[in-house]
């Protein structure tokens, strides 16, 4: 489990580096980025495909592995079902995004900069999660007649 | 803007690539920070994530560094606490009902080639893009 825990540490140091020198943690350059008809700014572009090039090396290197370094067993979805829950959760999400121009990544990194608008996010951000959380807790779904 | 404007934006979307590569590599596992944000909080329902809660860790330390030495942290973000509210509500229960956010559906699975990420992605990006445009070109700058 040491490390486990130690490669993610890791990979986050590198994903954290990497959202401030690609300047995803700046919310103005990532509504410019989505404000396709005003001026348009298209370094994100940049942030996604550069980011798509170790990620699909590593994808296509899994395939020929039947398990990863620090793991008995890959943990990826299988599944492929575009579904209303995938559909309804990305339109709530870009809805959000598109207002404040934050997503998950960077509301954690620019926590570092103190600021009470990166803390305010983050933390409506978690009660967010912690409602999809009660809404399907198991409490809360159909229940089985016994 | 300089005409080099690529170099940033790249080299830092190359770093974060390389930490979902090696994420998956290591650990067998995607680099979804909306998932992994509430595993390290344990909302779940699989209790608290060391995993998650040391990727978070290593987002935020490394998120440190870079400000200190490489790239100052001179951007504003929206002074509106009830937009910040709103849009935190609205990520946080989004990105868990449509299983990812940026870096679940937008870097891994579009790598992976996964289905339900292209249309996620294409989703929250259209999504996004309608908001902005609504919001800066229709309703009038906030």
């Amino acid at each position: 489990m040491a490390y486990r825990v130690f490669a993610s540490v890791l990979c986050g140091l590198l994903f954290g580096v990497g959202l401030v020198i690609s300047d995803m943690v700046n919310p103005a350059r990532v509504l410019a980025f989505l404000d396709v008809t005003g001026a348009w700014d298209p370094s994100l572009a940049f942030v996604m495909g550069g980011a798509l090039i170790p990620s699909s090396i590593a994808y296509a290197i899994k395939h020929r592995r039947s398990r990863p370094v620090l793991e008995s067993q890959f943990h990826v979805p299988e599944n492929r079902t575009i579904d209303g829950p995938l559909v309804g959760g990305a339109t709530l999400f870009g809805l959000g995004w598109g207002l404040v121009g934050l997503c998950p990544g960077p509301a954690i990194a620019s926590l570092v900069t103190g600021r009470w608008e990166a803390v305010l996010f983050a933390a409506a951000m978690l009660v967010g999660m912690f409602a999809y959380r009660i809404v399907t807790s198991p409490r809360n779904a159909p229940r089985a007649a016994y | 803007m300089s005409d080099l404007n690529f170099v940033w934006p790249l080299s830092g979307g190359l770093l974060i690539g390389l930490s979902a590569a090696l994420y998956l590599l290591l650990n067998g596992r995607i680099a979804g920070i909306s998932g992994l944000t509430a595993s390290a909080f344990g909302l779940t329902g699989a209790g608290i994530s060391p995993l998650g809660l040391g990727f978070l860790a290593g987002i935020v330390s490394g998120a440190a560094v870079a400000f200190a030495w490489i790239r100052h942290a001179d951007f504003s973000i929206t002074e509106s606490p009830v937009l910040l509210i709103i849009g935190g509500l609205l990520v946080g229960f989004g990105t868990r009902l449509g299983s990812g956010c940026t870096s679940g559906h937008g870097v891994c699975g579009l790598a992976r080639l996964s289905p339900r990420s292209m249309a996620a992605t294409a989703t929250f990006m259209i999504v996004a893009a309608t908001t902005v445009l609504a919001l800066r070109h229709i309703v009038g700058g906030l």
